[in-house]
């Protein structure tokens, strides 16, 4: 369904890494997998590997980030890439450059991988058509994001031992989610089962053509599901009129104690942060028992190591 | 002129300046006077001779034509030549060549242009650009000063000086109670109003359509209900205010349901359809290609099934390109900011032929009459007929032509299809109006010395490239 990620099986090559959307399951193994080896790599008392060495990495950001922009820097330095980073904020065009000329110019100085944070969907696979070098996207616009998706997958399949029929519940802002997405697309492409919680105005009309169910009611949610991911609530959805107030969102759809002790089981709670605490998650509940949250940080980096390690066509003899 | 000729020459079409102009042996189909024979037909002086067998001591230059079909001179409604202002992307003479390409003898432009067509002064420089051409071009104005929504343009002057439909297409008219005065005051001139039906607040941010696809694409959904709701407040408004209403470019089957209902309770409403909305869907953008980004979006098959019956029972009136040109840098950026708009001039007679003729969902009556009869009626234009002293409105083409749509051939500045690398069936070869005959070079022309064998006058031309 998803002709936009090329992917070559046996063996797995990744050409670049746009989105999860059509990414099977055996591609999505070797990316998970390879993060754990690095993972193990992380824990060393120098937690470095020469496997990327005379790679060089670009890492171009569109639209204002920090943690994944920084975890994608570690990932690069952990396998002793050569990196060079440009940013610019929001979607100023003020310089009159285009997008594809400005990263055919950094192109130009010869790099081998690109990552691009952008706030447009679909400009990662706008790129991949247009450049030589390796993309992959760290975040593009509402559309996908997808070592974020790894990294959540990651963190479950650590926690709970297998993704394969997992109930995994994703709560929040899913219309404008990119989180959400690939979340979706990779957890059904590895077997798990997906669904989304929220109100009406922030759940597509035609979520359910994703393959996920729709639960309008938290609390059902919850009684259902092993995982719940909270998405992070934009501000800016009540001066879009999507929301009536933070306060009416976190009524319904705040993630508190009180509703994971009414559920009474045993659930991993996860956020791709910066979290709105008190908003769609409550501190006794980001910070509680529940959370795998600061895993998740760390997972980052060892999914993008894998994901950037996978692309560049590297052999695995220096791991 | 002289030069626009030469221009001509190098794009692989000729220009016959012979007074005296033969057709020997099309299929001639006028369903305006359901004619639909393999006759002879003679054009002295731009108009129709003779038709019928070819009198054996005739002089003047004879073209082979059988196999082809002639008809009245197909006429696109909704097309965007960007002359003034936009002429980067088409001016109005390679906006007529691309239409003559396609087989148009003549066009209405919109007004979205810089500055818009809202005075005389525009309306007559657009017309003198097209002079000479066998392209009759008619601007459509605006419907309110400067497409900006605000008052009504100067509508008795503009009327006066032959404009006969006002539309702010490239977006609709937000203000209903606007949209009332104007109708109201159109109807006074017996002018059309042509609307863009979109419900803005709707469709704000949308740059595909809202469904499935667009969930999964993460790009901002313009919902079908954004043009129902539109279609349903300007066919309330008609019925209100007596106005002539023409709906632009319909792309949903709700919208195509209300202009049925309307119609079936004798409402005096027109509709168009373009090959895109008919033939595309919005399953093609899975791979953020900007050339298929156009307004109102593609749709879903169920969509195009639905236009097409309409279309095929007189519902839909007509079909039009909403040819719109923009450059290959404009549209090579984030496809958010691409913007909307897609050629259509050079294709439709093909892709409409292929898909929906050939298949036997859209008769070749009706497909002639949606061409070229329906969009004249509805303009108010006069008619172009196959009758003897009729002026000569004709296009030619050939039903059984092979040909594959190159982007990189076209006759229009731009290259901005979505049907590039399209194989299609049936192509124009020429087209002849106010007393020019255009014909592609492939075209065979006989002479009387040789009235037994005819020959390829010119070398087949392998590029329709603008020059």
């Amino acid at each position: 369904m998803s002709p936009h990620n090329k992917i070559d099986l046996e063996p797995p090559v990744l050409t670049h890494l746009l989105g999860l959307d059509g990414v099977p399951e055996p591609v999505i193994t070797e990316i998970l997998d390879t993060a754990e080896n690095f993972l193990a790599v992380l824990e060393r008392p120098i937690p470095k590997v020469p496997s990327l060495r005379g790679v060089t990495v670009a890492n171009l950001f569109f639209e204002n980030s920090t943690r994944t922009r920084i975890s994608f820097e570690l990932a690069e330095k952990r396998l002793s890439a050569d990196t060079i980073n440009f940013s610019t904020s929001g979607s100023s065009v003020a310089k009159g450059e285009t997008l594809l000329d400005t990263v055919k110019n950094i192109e130009a100085m010869k790099v081998d991988v690109v990552v691009m944070r952008h706030w447009a969907a679909g400009s990662s696979k706008f790129l991949a058509d247009r450049i030589d070098a390796k993309v992959v996207n760290a975040g593009d616009g509402t559309h996908e994001h997808p070592t974020q998706g790894l990294l959540d997958m990651l963190t479950i399949r650590r926690k709970l031992g297998a993704l394969k029929g997992l109930k995994v519940l994703i709560l929040g802002d899913i219309a404008h989610s990119r989180v959400a997405r690939s979340n979706i697309f990779g957890l059904l492409n590895c077997g798990a089962e997906v669904k989304v919680c929220g109100p009406a105005t922030l759940i597509p009309r035609e979520a359910e053509s994703l393959g996920v169910e729709v639960i309008p009611d938290l609390d059902e949610g919850l009684k259902w599901c092993n995982v719940v991911n909270v998405l992070r609530l934009q501000l800016e959805r009540m001066s879009q009129g999507l929301i009536p107030s933070l306060r009416d969102y976190q009524r319904r759809y705040g993630l508190t104690r009180l509703r994971l002790e009414k559920a009474a089981k045993d659930i991993v709670v996860m956020h791709p942060g910066p979290m709105n605490r008190g908003v769609e998650i409550d501190s006794n509940v980001a910070d509680g028992p529940w959370s795998v949250i600061l895993s998740q940080v760390k997972h980052g980096v060892a999914v993008r190591m894998a994901a950037l390690f996978l692309i560049s066509g590297r052999e695995k003899d220096e791991g | 002129m002289s030069n626009f000729r030469i221009n001509l020459q190098q794009t692989g079409w000729h220009c016959l300046t012979d007074e005296r102009i033969a057709f020997i042996g099309a299929r001639l189909i006028d369903p305006q006077i359901n004619l639909d024979a393999v006759q002879d037909i003679i054009i002295e002086s731009g108009r129709i001779a003779h038709i019928g067998k070819f009198p054996a001591n005739w002089q003047g230059e004879r073209i082979k034509a059988a196999g082809n079909i002639i008809c009245p001179g197909f006429f696109d409604m909704h097309t965007h030549l960007r002359e003034p202002g936009f002429e980067h992307k088409e001016s109005v003479l390679s906006g007529c060549l691309a239409a003559a390409a396609g087989g148009f003898t003549g066009v209405a432009c919109m007004p979205n242009t810089d500055p818009a067509i809202d005075t005389p002064g525009i309306v007559q420089f657009i017309r003198q650009q097209a002079e000479g051409q066998p392209v009759e071009v008619h601007p459509v104005a605006a419907v309110t000063k400067g497409r900006k929504g605000e008052v009504l343009s100067e509508m008795v002057e503009l009327a006066e000086c032959g404009v006969t439909a006002f539309s702010d297409d490239g977006s609709p008219v937000a203000s209903a109670g606007l949209m009332r005065r104007a109708m109201e005051y159109a109807k006074m001139l017996k002018a059309v109003i042509i609307e863009h039906c979109e419900e803005p607040t709707l469709t704000a941010n949308g740059v595909m359509h809202e469904g499935a696809f667009s969930t999964r694409l993460g790009l901002p959904g313009w919902p079908s209900v954004g043009e129902e709701l539109a279609v349903q407040r300007n066919i309330s408004l008609a019925g209100y205010t007596g106005g002539r209403l023409h709906i632009a470019h319909i792309s949903t089957r709700a919208g195509a349901e209300l202009v049925r209902r309307a119609k079936q309770e004798g409402m005096n409403i027109t509709a168009e359809v373009t090959p895109q909305h008919l033939t595309l869907t919005c399953e093609m953008l899975t791979g953020y290609d900007s050339d298929f980004k156009v307004n109102p979006p593609l749709r879903e098959t169920e969509d195009c099934e639905i236009l097409l019956q309409a279309l095929a029972d007189g519902v839909i009136d007509c079909i039009a390109t909403d040819h719109a040109p923009h450059t290959d840098d404009e549209k090579a950026v984030e496809f958010i900011r691409a913007p909307f708009g897609m050629l259509g001039l050079e294709t439709a007679l093909g892709v409409i032929y292929t898909k929906l003729v050939l298949s036997g969902k859209l008769s070749l009556t009706r497909f002639i009459d949606a061409m070229s009869v329906k969009p004249r009626q509805i303009l108010n234009l006069p008619a172009a007929t196959i009758a003897v002293g009729a002026p000569a409105n004709l296009t030619i083409f050939d039903p059984n032509l092979k040909w594959t749509v190159d982007r990189n051939k076209m006759n229009s500045k731009s290259h901005n299809t979505p049907f590039h690398s399209w194989e299609l069936t049936g192509r124009a070869v020429g087209v002849v109006n106010r007393g020019i005959v255009w014909m592609i070079k492939q075209a065979l022309l006989c002479y009387p010395e040789q009235s037994e064998v005819s020959r390829p006058l010119f070398q087949m031309s392998a590029s329709l490239r603008s020059a």
